[in-house]
């Protein structure tokens, strides 16, 4: 099929960009998105042009590194998917497509469509984690069971891959969903809840110092999530926000 | 040719670990603060290693090319992490766990190793489920486990399809913890391209900041390449775009030897490729393998019939399909080990059987598992009678329980539902046994450089084993590593901080910036993916599943054609000093193009046939294993370590002759 691709330009963090438009052809429909954007970047070599710069890597939906905005949407059209396993034949011949990059106030933009997503993992290192060292002599594994029921829910709120299609979607540009994830995971399993209170109060503290903005339930997150993770999440983590703040003095 | 010495320590295999934990040297807690130690890589390895080593007091300074370290390839990993538990009673030890490893390797790996790997398999799952990894639990509350190709026990711990994910985010929030207190420096979006020595010993390394394009010095008392494998010398592999042999082979060029790079895993259940413009290929996990039947169709007119859309697989009646792993392994079936799978699939598509366009597809079907797991499952809720259709519906919704995310995205990918026609599969290059030499410390042949994961070559032999490579990341990162390298900074507590100002840094520094400029300056008009995939198409053709002498000769005359094309005719468009995807690549093409060559050489002097690494000159004639590998035990019981020498094509060869001690060599026999 034929497009015409509408593309945000950007040299650098500090220049103004804007968009190019590039007709291209000979697309198939059994594509993903990021091969008709490697078909587009060999065009553009080979017309001694500056190929368009993106970020990507496992092209297979789990590494959370590819990030557009495709058409006014975080990860394109298709839904429970990330950019790279957006195919073509989402799309139909003659179709104009605007690509851009993630946008908020939290996630500046390194070049082109390549944003800077390390407030993500600042708010990590701010209590995304249970204290324990590595040693041979932790307990036996199976000496903690845990309701499946509860192992699951935690295993649906651990798969989030950090993408941060949840703020690209939010018109607060809030990270609520990302942080609620790992929060939730932790308050549900038996082995997060010595720190549950700690957790909750600094990864949110850091969040909120990154700029991202605060939730107003439009539910924009869920639906752009590539991995389904659910507004439960974030109810929960305001649960066990309002709990800590209550209970604790740090 | 020059003996290795592994430096295994003495005494009977279950006691070596223990032993050789107690007489290495330690390093005191108060100096270990003021030992600096680089990790290039933070998958299973390197994460596990950069978090347990500033655990233990050390200055940790990570690196990694993505945007995060929680972006490392080991994060796509789908089916599982072995452990030598026996929660299900079935027989399973430490003993039965390294004998399957060495067998399932085909006898080509190193004894010591492989026992320690099993002995600490069971520390992994508890350390994992301490952090708070969701592995699949059964409802009493417990840990589930499957069985993996191979082997005849279920150990296999696992986190749906996502097992490698959630692994990693452990290993990540260990690491997050780390970097929190500052005891890890992470250095994120920049990639070694060199390894920098002084007096013989590994100091440090050179990095490209690949935002601002700046090439950094940064020194430590010791470097621990945890890069991964480097299955992207094939273009087209399982691995991720940016997975690259760049920091294993710049250590290799200075002086560490390279081991078996012939022994690569081609994965039987890969979605075959749609066309020229495939960027990569995408794994269905091994784990498929417990419920789906693999077969093609018996008669050659139903072939003809499927690919020009006349008829539908399900069409095709029972007695005439092809279940020719069922047929030929009877007492394995479907899950004979990833080298054979994949090797009968080429065999029934290389004589015609093919059932796709490309010929290139094999089907895997869930009908017979559904039906199974429905009627199960009718029983277990009490519906009498049910109808074929309420079967069925029962039973698609166990094998979503089971492999959900799998199904979803084979469907995203394909555009076809796998619950309702088979899937097709074919063989693809997944993983790579060989890599840096290391001996039982981890340490390559350069002193103070080690090498973890993927990226070194002991545990898997010939031929890795499912739910292996997970177990080996981490079991070198988390419980190998961190000891065995206080044994060599013992030495340097006194050291002091190493300089970045010595000749040494500012040599490699400037010869790392002439490589760029080289690269920049060069007025070619082709792209690096141009020759990438020229190099891909050479290795997958003639080094690929099937290898003989003529191939392989043809193909190291073909590499250097296309090695010496690429630096004359190689465009690479934009500035130095910024974010250049472009450059980034032709840095890692170089390293392939080289490695390419290496990897054809070992292929070619291995005239025998060893797990992944199958030489068509070397089959049993007759007898029951007719048409099968045949090993030469007699002739090839070592490792072949390479040394530079200034041209891969000239590599020096070192032999470490495998000694079997413990377990007895015999044919790998899964019939």
């Amino acid at each position: 099929m034929k497009l015409t691709l509408k593309v945000w330009r950007q040299k650098s963090a500090n220049d103004k960009g804007k968009i190019e438009t590039y007709p291209i052809d000979n697309i198939s429909e059994h594509m993903s998105f990021l091969e008709m954007m490697d078909v587009l970047n060999e065009q553009l070599i080979t017309e001694g042009k500056i190929p368009v710069s993106f970020d990507h890597d496992c092209r297979e939906g789990i590494c959370g590194m590819c990030s557009m905005h495709i058409n006014g949407e975080p990860h394109g059209p298709d839904r429970g998917v990330a950019t790279c396993q957006l195919h073509m034949r989402k799309f139909k011949d003659g179709d104009t497509i605007y690509i851009e990059p993630f946008r908020a106030k939290g996630f500046p933009i390194i070049k082109d469509l390549v944003v800077d997503r390390s407030a993500f993992d600042r708010i990590q290192h701010a209590g995304g984690f249970v204290s324990v060292n590595t040693s041979g002599n932790t307990q036996d594994a199976n000496a903690l069971p845990i309701p499946k029921a509860d192992a699951d829910t935690a295993f649906d709120s651990a798969t989030c891959i950090g993408c941060g299609a949840c703020v690209a979607a939010c018109k607060n540009a809030s990270a609520m969903l990302f942080v609620s994830a790992k929060v939730s995971q932790f308050s549900l399993l038996p082995q997060g809840k010595v720190e549950a209170k700690r957790r909750v109060l600094h990864m949110v503290e850091q969040m909120d110092k990154e700029g991202f903005g605060n939730c107003t339930n439009t539910g924009a997150c869920e639906v752009e999530c590539p991995k389904g993770i659910s507004l439960e999440n974030i109810a929960r983590m305001n649960r066990e926000y309002l709990k800590a703040s209550v209970s604790s003095s740090k | 040719m020059a003996t290795l010495d592994a430096k295994i320590p003495a005494g009977p295999i279950k006691d070596k670990w223990t032993k050789h934990k107690n007489d290495i040297n330690l390093v005191n807690p108060a100096n270990k603060r003021l030992i600096d130690i680089i990790v290039v890589g933070t998958g299973l390895a390197g994460g596990a290693a950069a978090a347990s080593l500033a655990e233990m007091g050390y200055s940790v300074k990570a690196f990694c090319f993505q945007d995060s370290p929680r972006r490392a390839h080991s994060i796509a990993a789908q089916g599982g992490i072995n452990a030598a538990k026996n929660y299900q009673n079935d027989g399973d030890s430490i003993y039965r766990l390294f004998y399957d490893t060495v067998k399932g390797g085909d006898y080509r790996s190193r004894e010591a190793n492989v026992y320690r790997l099993a002995e600490v398999s069971g520390n992994i799952i508890d350390q994992c489920v301490a952090q708070g990894v969701p592995f699949a639990r059964e409802y009493g509350g417990l840990l589930d486990n499957r069985s993996f190709g191979g082997v005849l026990v279920s150990r296999t711990f696992y986190a749906k399809g996502q097992t490698g994910q959630q692994l990693l985010l452990g290993a990540y929030s260990a690491m997050n913890r780390q970097i929190g207190k500052g005891k890890i420096k992470m250095y994120n979006r920049h990639e070694m391209l060199e390894l920098v020595k002084v007096d013989g010993k590994a100091r440090g390394i050179i990095a490209r900041n690949l935002v601002t394009g700046a090439v950094e010095s940064h020194s430590a008392h010791a470097v621990v390449i945890a890069s991964g494998g480097y299955g992207n010398v094939f273009f087209l592999s399982t691995n991720a775009m940016g997975s690259n042999t760049t920091a294993a082979w710049r250590v290799h060029k200075k002086g560490a030897y390279f081991a078996n790079p012939c022994y690569t895993q081609i994965h039987p259940t890969c979605i075959p490729r749609s066309g020229d413009y495939q960027s990569k290929l995408t794994l269905m996990s091994e784990s498929l393998r417990n419920d789906g039947r693999i077969w093609v169709p018996k008669n050659i007119d139903d072939i003809e019939a499927i690919r020009s859309g006349k008829i539908k697989p399900v069409q095709i009646a029972e007695e005439n399909r092809d279940y020719y792993l069922e047929r030929r392994y009877p007492a394995f079936g479907n899950l004979v080990p990833r080298d054979v799978a994949s090797r009968a699939a080429k065999e029934r598509c290389d004589a015609g059987y093919g059932v796709n366009a490309t010929g290139e597809a094999v089907y895997l079907d869930f009908a017979s598992a559904i039906k199974r797991y429905g009627k199960e499952k009718a029983i277990v809720t009490g519906e009498e009678n049910p109808s074929d259709s309420r079967i069925i519906e029962l039973g698609e919704g166990v094998i979503e329980d089971k492999y959900g995310n799998l199904f979803q995205m084979y469907e995203k990918i394909t555009d076809d539902n796998p619950y309702k026609t088979p899937m097709q599969i074919y063989p693809a290059v997944h993983y790579t046994m060989g890599g840096i030499w290391v001996d039982y410390n981890l340490m390559t042949s350069v002193p103070g450089c080690y090498a973890a994961g993927e990226a070194n070559f002991s545990d898997h032999g010939a031929n890795r084993l499912g739910a292996s490579a997970l177990m080996q990341g981490l079991a070198d990162g988390y419980f190998v590593l961190p000891y065995t390298i206080g044994d060599y900074l013992a030495d340097d507590i006194r050291t002091g901080e190493i300089p970045t100002d010595s000749t040494e840094f500012k040599e490699a520094e400037e010869a790392v910036k002439a490589r760029i400029t080289k690269f920049m300056d060069n007025k070619g008009t082709k792209s690096v993916d141009h020759f990438h995939k020229l190099l891909g198409k050479i290795m997958w053709d003639k080094v690929g599943m099937a290898r003989n002498e003529k191939h392989l000769k043809e193909a190291i005359a073909e590499i250097r054609v296309v090695r010496e094309e690429f630096y004359k005719n190689v465009l690479i468009p934009g500035g130095a000093m910024e974010l250049n995807p472009e450059l980034e690549k032709a840095l890692r093409v170089e390293d392939f193009l080289e490695l390419g060559e290496l990897f054809a050489c070992d292929a070619l002097a291995r005239t025998e046939s060893c797990g992944g690494h199958f030489r068509e000159e070397s089959v049993e004639l007759d007898g029951p294993q007719k048409g099968e590998a045949k090993r030469d035990d007699t002739n090839f019981a070592y490792v072949s370590a390479w040394e530079w020498t200034g041209d891969p094509g000239q590599a020096k060869l070192h032999k470490e002759e495998l000694e079997f001690n413990d377990i007895e060599l015999k044919q790998r026999s899964y019939k």
